[in-house]
């Protein structure tokens, strides 16, 4: 009897004749996270992948596979040869296990018998089962509507017995589907959006806008540990990171102190999209919502896309405050964004920033300033950091 | 080139002070409870430096007690002393510009159900002696004064504490944080009638991990961390030989040196508020400007700058410094201690505290004023548009 966790595949059960890239895509996310805790063996029975590790890891290995998107359950099972004499033992181990840990009165037993030519069928294997359990603990009754816990008997090329069945996030692989450059600001919303496109497949690179020595390297800091935890969920991320005060202290001095926020977004849309050509990304990321902040209303938003013409995507748009800070904390980034370090918007913020700017009055304000040298600037000062 | 202007944050350790401790780490690791030789040898050093110690501050050497720094001293002190007066009364008297390991213990306190007064302090950092006598009641058990604040370096009447207490005919005890005083400024412990007077190693050139309590012999105080009962019960736990070493070698040669490094670092805060003046234009010297400040301590706001800003421009250039404390300067509240004194917004944001050491020349005030004078100059060209 042996040991081994299961993992279950969601919506690439459905990509058809794409099924092979996905799964093949996974398998490198999941062997990648698992590779500093050591894992023996990964492989593939009809339909779920199975890892061999030492039992003492499970529970790290867990933790890590949760964060994978495009897995939907994981399971930890008991694997056997396909005999009857060895199912019953490990059903009576795995429910004894189950019963020292939580307080259980009535269990199912729910049998799937891939494997046609194993002799008994599914109903009997179960009513036989449950007998044997029956018989082992006194205490447990058959629940077949709404039991405690269902103790399951997948029969396959081995067998396989197990009850929990713990929730991944679904999704899909990361890199299964084209490459985002995410604005990262150091604020909640931000990492929030990353994991967000994240979860649908794109693989994350982060751009970080600064204006150190007006902002200190502890923010700096603070953002590349926001990209760590991302990178839990995203594996390894390159860290591009931009100096915009000398484009800040440019608008600053040329430009009504309304626009300040719009035109250095436009600016970071700018040399963005800059960075996104360069490094083959095909679409930024942002953590906008719509009225949230004066710059986040449909003009705002309309006048910083009319700036670049790559695709912007802004997964929270929708959202509520709330519903961002429950996911910032479920993902783990929102101790470390609410550090109080200042962001490079909140220096030059103006005292009433104006939400509905025209296009044709902020591209007059810009008309002062030479673009094209300031962006070209700020690309020769980047650093890139691997995260 | 380096200028390193923090020296209230904590101070570059002496080369003596290194290699003194380095020799002990290697050869004489022994623990000081320990019955063996390598035992006895490891406590013998640590008695020479309580007896330094005690001679310098004038007290006898088995009035002082070593913790891990300042801010245990502190704790120590006021939870011990609260825990053995707690049935002669609930008030305690204490400042408004203490630091916070003074302040949050006592707003503990206060929260259980203790009465302090937060007294106030005028435009100089200095409280009122008026004001501290009208406090005083039958039921005050503790007063708690810094000598030396951290922030602006005003230096508090302490001397005058215990005789207005006596003439009130308070019993209440006197403690004093002398961490920033601590070999800096004259302290006469004896003849002041402190009672318990905290101090920490790495403010004087010692390192961090260690610092001691004065307390005394006419007052039994209660430990706080039980254990072993090392420093005679007091503060249980294995002693920090390497850091009691360090910290009496610091002892040692700041004992030699006092004089001539005072007026050093005298000279150059001089020199320091002489350029600032001449160079740089609406700036307010929060430092008290008599006699009644620290040397080593100087508090200059710059009007339409904010300090940290300021400070990441000076860090850029390698000079360090700090605003307000560094205790509570990594969040972004303001400095409670300038409140207290008075000062508007405008020059609590853009304060910046700078501290000295017997290293610093007048080179490093050049260079610091010149970098000062462009960093200002760029900012407000930002900031006052």
């Amino acid at each position: 009897m042996d040991k081994v966790i299961s993992v279950s595949l969601g919506e690439i059960a459905l990509k058809g004749l794409n099924r092979k890239y996905f799964e093949d895509e996974l398998i490198s996310r999941i062997k990648e996270n698992l590779k500093d805790i050591g894992y023996e063996r990964i492989y593939k029975e009809q339909g779920k992948f199975y890892i061999e590790a030492q039992e003492k890891d499970f529970d790290m290995i867990i933790d890590r596979l949760k964060k994978i998107f495009g897995l939907v359950y994981i399971s930890p099972c008991i694997r056997i040869d396909k005999n009857m004499g060895k199912i019953e033992e490990a059903s009576i181990q795995m429910i004894g296990e189950k019963l020292s840990n939580e307080n259980i009165k009535t269990f199912k037993v729910v049998t799937r018998r891939i494997d046609k030519s194993f002799p008994i069928k599914s109903p009997d294997v179960s009513k036989e089962i449950g007998a044997v359990i029956l018989k082992e603990y006194d205490d447990l009754k058959v629940d077949v509507h709404n039991p405690d816990i269902y103790l399951y008997i997948d029969i396959k090329e081995n067998c396989y017995v197990y009850i929990d069945k713990i929730r991944g996030y679904g999704g899909l692989p990361v890199g299964t589907n084209g490459h985002g450059l995410l604005l990262l600001s150091g604020g909640i919303d931000s990492p929030v959006a990353g994991f967000m496109m994240a979860k649908r497949g794109v693989k994350i690179s982060v751009v970080h806008f600064h204006s150190y020595p007006f902002t200190s390297e502890r923010a700096e800091e603070k953002v590349k540990k926001l990209a760590k935890i991302l990178s839990l969920y995203t594996g390894p991320i390159k860290f591009y990171s931009v100096n915009i005060l000398e484009i800040q202290k440019e608008l600053n001095s040329k430009c009504p102190e309304d626009e300040m926020t719009i035109l250095s977004r436009r600016f970071m849309m700018r040399i963005s999209e800059r960075i996104a050509n360069k490094n083959h990304i095909n679409a930024l990321i942002t953590g906008e919502n719509l009225g949230q902040v004066a710059s986040q209303t449909i003009e705002g938003i309309s006048v910083i896309n009319a700036v670049v013409n790559i695709p912007i995507l802004r997964p929270l748009i929708g959202f509520d405050k709330v519903d961002i800070i429950d996911l910032a904390k479920e993902i783990e980034t929102y101790e470390t964004s609410i550090l109080p370090y200042e962001d490079c918007c909140t220096l030059f913020l103006p005292q009433h920033p104006v939400t509905r700017p025209k296009l044709e009055n902020i591209e007059k304000s810009e008309e002062n300033i030479d673009i094209e040298r300031l962006i070209e600037n700020a690309l020769k000062t980047m650093k890139i950091y691997n995260i | 080139m380096e200028v390193y202007l923090d020296n209230c944050a904590t101070t570059k350790p002496r080369e003596e002070v290194i290699e003194e401790m380095l020799h002990v780490l290697r050869e004489e690791y022994g623990n000081p409870s320990s019955l063996h030789r390598k035992g006895f040898n490891a406590e013998k050093k640590i008695e020479e430096v309580r007896e330094n110690i005690g001679r310098f501050l004038n007290v006898s050497s088995d009035e002082i007690y070593f913790t891990s720094g300042g801010t245990e001293s502190n704790n120590l002190a006021i939870q011990s002393i609260i825990d053995k007066c707690h049935k002669k009364g609930k008030h305690i008297i204490t400042s408004k510009i203490e630091h916070p390991s003074v302040l949050n213990v006592l707003e503990y306190y206060e929260q259980k159900g203790y009465e302090i007064t937060y007294l106030d302090v005028d435009s100089n950092g200095l409280i009122s002696l008026e004001q501290f006598r009208d406090s005083i009641r039958d039921d005050t058990i503790l007063v708690c004064i810094m000598l030396v604040n951290n922030e602006v370096g005003s230096i508090q009447p302490i001397d005058k504490i215990k005789d207005i207490l006596r003439k009130e005919k308070s019993k209440a005890l006197l403690h004093v944080d002398g961490i920033q005083a601590f070999g800096k400024v004259p302290v006469n412990i004896k003849g002041w009638g402190i009672d318990t007077f905290s101090f920490s190693g790495h403010k004087i050139y010692g390192p961090k991990g260690i610092g001691g309590l004065f307390v005394d012999k006419k007052i039994k105080l209660n430990p706080i961390i039980f254990g072993g009962n090392q420093e005679r019960g007091l503060r249980s736990g294995t002693e920090n030989v390497p850091g009691i070493v360090g910290l009496g070698k610091a002892v040692e040669i700041m004992e030699k040196n006092y004089e001539k490094e005072s007026e050093k670092v005298k000279r150059i805060k001089n020199y320091f508020i002489k350029r600032l003046r001449e160079n740089i234009e609406l700036i307010k010297i929060n430092s008290p400007m008599s006699e009644k400040c620290s040397p080593y301590i100087l508090n200059v706001s710059f009007k339409y700058v904010k300090g940290e800003v300021l400070l990441h421009y000076l860090e850029d250039k390698e000079i360090y410094v700090s605003t307000g404390s560094a205790c509570s300067s990594k969040g972004t509240e303001k400095s409670h201690v300038l409140k207290a004194m008075g000062l508007s917004p405008l020059d609590i944001d853009g304060a910046i505290r700078f501290c000295f050491s017997y290293e610093n020349t007048i080179n490093d005030v050049d260079y610091t004023v010149d970098v000062l004078k462009n960093s200002v100059e760029e900012i407000r060209q930002i900031t006052m548009r």
